[in-house]
């Protein structure tokens, strides 16, 4: 490792311009003749369209145009798609809904697009929207995610009766309900995990130009995998065929998945370009952002886990009714189900799992992937389970887990998954250890003195990142394959530009994939340039999410360097008339092994330009891609404990102590996986205590702003201790498996379960709002 | 926002003869609640008229007990203010805990109390510390000021130009934040003057802020936390909404009394 090489802590180099104002995003972007939109959307939850009248709009001062939904369908723009194909256990395909970009005869959530308007200033389309007079006949709505599927819930899409999406299943239900039944103690918890706002910083943006000279189009989005959503809107919506449609998505103020599916809006902006001839752009307020942003989690459980009288775990079972809102979002399909279930085994030999999944439609915003996307939900289930059976069987619950960790790899669980390297009592030991867990009853103690309720909870996660093998997603239902590419194109001077298909948008991509090319040639990180986010530059990619960019696409870059590696020291050792075996690179030099012989890094490069003394046959340039497809998911893992003091007389929690040991696998720039950490648990503390997104039985969202909907802050949150004691991934050339997400999965249990300890009663749920544990705790005094 | 017409006042006067011009005019002062409404659409003046800028609406004078604090005073300055530290640091707490630091260098103390919020602190300091609201027209004490959610006893043309009030021997605030918006979910103000013992609450009821009678009068036994011991206030008339349900907002009474006094004997 040098200073700037893998495992050094480099301060990022996009910083400078994010934090002087000079980032560059959708809202940045001006192109000359461009007009501004906003959209009419539906002030209710459902209700049949019955008339649009876009006279008077029409009329407004800097009008240019009035679209809607009839004109869409007309020009033959397509609906959108849930791109993961999940079947029920009956064999029949999941029941889609369409979801037109403009909503034509029927609205199914408050904030439903019903038609755009475009305009000279974003105030005269706002001011114009006003004007458009959308007639609805309103019907009842249903926001609750166990009532979708009562008898007599109002309907929401005639392709899915009972507003049931599918009815799935993994797992041997016959083994477990067997094993159940034999069990000699069986913990039995009702869980609901709640929706989430996602809330990036920068809101959703979105800017389409249709060049008619050129007949070619071009869309700025706030996209976490722009080549995806051009392949989408190509593919599926027909806005554009792929060669002629160029898509960009600049710097990107942070994603967190909402990011990742293809929104109506950009679709809109493209179709309404060419039909008004002007370029559109269109950017979110916080209120759309609210309303419109695929939401995450909601899911309510029920799941049993059964011992035998050693306290060793004999079977899992699970059933979860998961939310999808309105319309099934791009990748919503695949959240509950095999980025969920597949993850229930946890860290434990559980000999028997099952899990049945019914997915459903309410009149609520689409919900998708959000930071973690099913994995959070897994964990929440089996790490509030063991902590409450632990509490039920008497045992510490420290040791119930380590009686059952899974301690030999490979290991095949019942649910897909096979890990293949981890240390779990590791993890445990280096938490309970930073976290002082023998003193934590002197802790309780003097707190209790202090009139406070101290309580410890731990959370062991696993979680599978690294997605994923393109033929296994692909077996699963997945409508594209999970690689990723890159290029290395080293310059005639030596300068290295990195051209890759991941998307930074918050992670720090120009700082890691640097110092791993640094790393690789010994040339300064100032040398090193990344290019990503735009499709006309690179040729394609599958984006950021699931903390696959070190996993997936910095493999991709590895196998171009080991071309370019390769090209380079056979130009070497042309002209130091050595034997390319013996050429080594260090320092920016390529040197003969044991002898004073060397070519400095940007000769080379300039020879492999130049082309005048090449080896015999080969091509002149030095320019490496390279395509990477995993071999096997990456599983993360560690061990969280979370330490509280609730206040009796308010019910207020403050955390304490926060504790996070990590296995995160090899690790390139510690800072910046600490900062993912700390992101992590800032999240998932925000959903344990804060943050819960409400719709009254209207469909009315009345946490749409932050004035209600809560997000965590400075004050919220301690100073947390984070470490890691890394097992190396044995699938990945790096050794790396992921760190993006681990924060917001590990830590949710670990607040409930310390909250829980603390006050002395089980049935709490997230967000523990200062209310519901004083309300708990006054319960029990009367 | 709609297109508004801003003007700035540079005199009370001047503001009065510009809101009579316009056709519906709004006066602004740091905008805090009133620009953000806008934004939202929520609200349409036709023209604002900029009340910051006038410089006999700012300043704190201490004299003795009696403090007189100018309506365009920041909260920051409240909250920094030495002379009114020495006579009512309580005030000065109140302050330094509103909003955050950007509310506090442009939200002034008029502008929260003509806009009356149920949860803003400072109308139950006034309340409590049984100050008067001076205004262009006349002095009204704030008990007859606060008028429900939102409301005042303000006429049309009329704007508020400072507070008086004279400092009790002792006060204290203490608030519970709503964990979202940060303004008070229950927030207690106890004074301990000459007249007795007076405990406004703001944030909880349903009808604005309001004087706790159950307080009072356990405090006018004894003005000390102890006293509240036992103590229930009826949820009857207070607030319940997502964050908090009206018997959580009646415990949050006692507790944020209990700690205001507290607070007060400090």
């Amino acid at each position: 490792m040098g200073v700037e090489g893998i495992g050094a802590r480099v301060a990022r180099k996009e910083d400078k311009r994010f934090i002087t104002g000079g980032g560059r995003y959708v809202d940045d972007m001006v192109v000359p003749g461009m007009k501004h939109a906003a959209f009419v959307r539906s002030p209710h939850a459902h209700a049949d369209i019955k008339k649009i009248d876009v006279k008077a709009a029409k009329k407004m001062p800097g009008v240019i145009d009035v679209l809607v939904g009839k004109e869409l369908k007309t020009d033959g723009i397509g609906n959108l798609i849930c791109g993961w194909m999940v079947h029920s256990k009956d064999g029949s395909p999941m029941n889609m809904g369409a979801w037109s970009p403009l909503a034509v005869d029927r609205v199914r959530y408050v904030g439903d697009a019903v038609a755009i308007v475009v305009a000279e200033t974003k105030g005269q389309a706002r001011d114009a929207a006003e004007a458009v007079e959308v007639t609805y006949k309103e019907k009842k709505a249903v926001t609750d995610t166990v009532s979708a599927l009562k008898k007599g819930a109002p309907q929401l899409h005639p392709e899915a009766p009972g507003n049931l999406i599918y009815d799935w299943e993994i797992g041997e239900a016959e083994a477990t309900d067997k094993a159940i039944a034999a069990a000699h103690h069986v913990t039995t918890l009702q869980i609901v995990n709640n929706r989430l706002v996602p809330n990036a910083m920068e809101p959703r943006a979105a800017l389409g130009h249709y060049d008619k000279a050129e007949d070619h189009y071009t869309c700025w989005t706030t996209s976490q995998n722009p080549h995806v959503a051009r392949l989408v809107m190509s593919a599926f919506y027909n806005v554009a065929p792929e060669n002629k449609l160029r898509v960009i998505a600049p710097d990107v103020g942070g994603g967190f998945g909402s990011k990742i599916f293809i929104y109506p809006e950009e679709i809109v902006c493209l179709w309404a370009s060419k039909r008004t001839g002007v370029p559109v752009k269109w950017v979110a307020d916080r209120t759309e952002s609210f309303l419109t942003d695929a939401h995450g989690r909601d899911h309510v459980t029920e799941v049993k886990l059964a011992f035998d009288a050693d306290n060793k775990m004999t079977a899992m079972k699970v059933d979860t009714i998961a939310n999808f809102g309105a319309y099934m979002s791009l990748f919503s399909s695949s959240v509950p189900t095999y980025l969920y279930a597949t993850l229930l085994s946890g860290q434990y030999n559980i000999p028997a799992i099952h899990c049945n999944v019914r997915a459903v439609y309410t009149n609520t915003a689409p919900v998708d992937a959000y930071r973690g996307a099913g994995r959070p939900e897994a964990t929440y289930v089996v790490e509030r389970v063991v902590e409450t059976a632990a509490r039920e069987l008497g045992m510490s619950p420290a040791e119930l887990r380590r009686r059952n960790f899974i301690t030999e790899f490979p290991h095949q669980t019942p649910v897909i998954m096979n890990y293949d390297a981890g240390d779990y009592a590791a993890s445990l030991d280096a938490a309970m250890k930073a976290a002082d867990y023998a003193g934590f009853e002197k802790r309780r103690e003097q707190a209790k003195k202090a009139g406070k309720l101290r309580g410890i909870g731990m959370s062991c996660y696993i979680e599978a990142c690294g997605i994923a093998p393109s033929a296994a997603v692909g077996s699963l239902g997945a409508g594209v394959g999970l690689w990723e590419s890159a290029e290395v194109r080293v310059n005639g001077v030596g300068t290295i530009e990195v051209l890759t298909g991941s998307h930074s948008h918050g992670q720090g991509h120009e700082t890691t994939f640097s110092q791993l090319v640094a790393d690789r040639f010994g040339v300064p990180l100032d040398s090193v340039s990344i290019v990503h986010g735009d499709t006309d530059k690179v040729q394609m990619g599958m984006g950021t999410y699931g903390s696959r960019s070190g996993a997936v696409g910095m493999s991709a870059i590895v196998k171009a360097l080991d071309k370019v590696e390769a090209k380079a020291k056979k130009i070497a050792a042309h002209l130091m008339e050595a034997d390319e075996g013996d050429i080594v690179i260090e320092n920016g030099e390529l040197k003969v092994a044991g002898t004073d012989k060397t070519v400095p890094w940007f000769q080379m490069a300039l020879a492999a330009y130049t082309a005048h003394n090449l080896p015999e046959g080969m091509e002149p340039g030095l320019k490496e891609g390279a395509f990477y497809d995993p071999a096997n998911f990456t599983f993360p893992a560690g061990c969280y404990i979370c330490e509280v003091e609730v206040d009796p007389e308010t019910g207020r929690t403050e955390i304490v102590q926060f504790v996070a040991a990590d296995d995160f696998g090899n690790i390139i720039n510690p800072m910046i996986v600490e900062g993912q950490v700390h992101g992590g648990i800032a999240q998932g503390v925000g959903q344990a205590l804060l943050e819960g997104c409400h719709y009254d039985d209207n469909g009315q969202l009345i946490t749409a702003s932050y004035m209600d909907y809560c997000m965590p802050r400075a004050d919220d949150l301690p100073s947390f201790q984070v470490s890691t004691s890394n097992t190396p991934c044995p699938s990945n050339p790096l050794g790396i498996k992921g760190c993006g997400e681990a924060g917001a999965i590990g830590s949710p249990p670990a607040v409930i379960n310390a909250i829980t300890d603390a006050i002395g009663n089980n049935d709490l749920t997230m967000p523990a709002t200062a209310q519901k544990v004083w309300s708990i705790l006054n319960a029990a005094k009367h | 926002m709609y297109s508004v017409n801003y003007h700035r006042a540079s005199s009370v006067a001047d503001a009065v003869k510009l809101l009579k011009k316009a056709e519906d005019g709004q006066v602004v002062s740091g905008g805090m609640t009133l620009i953000p409404a806008m934004k939202t659409r929520l609200a349409a003046p036709s023209d604002l008229v900029d009340l910051r800028h006038v410089d006999e609406l700012k300043g704190i004078k201490v004299s003795g007990k009696t403090v007189t604090i100018g309506a365009a005073t920041t909260h920051a300055e409240v909250a920094g203010n030495d002379k009114l530290a020495k006579v009512c640091p309580a005030i000065c707490g109140l302050a330094a805990h509103i909003g955050d630091p950007h509310v506090r260098h442009m939200g002034t103390i008029g502008g929260s109390l003509s806009n009356n919020d149920p949860a803003a602190d400072y109308p139950a300091a006034m309340l409590a510390l049984d100050a008067t609201i001076v205004t262009n027209k006349r002095e009204i004490a704030a008990a007859k000021f606060f008028k429900g959610l939102f409301e005042t006893t303000l006429k049309d043309g009329e704007i508020v130009t400072a507070v008086t009030f004279t400092a009790p021997a002792k006060c204290g605030y203490a608030k519970f934040p709503n964990p979202a918006s940060r303004y008070a979910m229950t927030g207690v103000f106890v004074a301990k003057g000459k007249d007795g013992v007076r405990a406004a609450v703001t944030g909880a009821g349903d009808d604005g802020v309001f004087r706790s009678k159950e307080i009072e009068a356990a405090l006018a036994k004894k003005f000390d936390a102890a006293a509240l011991e036992g103590v229930a206030v009826s949820s009857r008339d207070l607030m319940s909404d997502i964050h908090a349900s009206a018997e959580y907002r009646a415990n949050l009474v006692v507790v944020m009394a209990k700690r205001a006094v507290a607070a007060a004997n400090a």
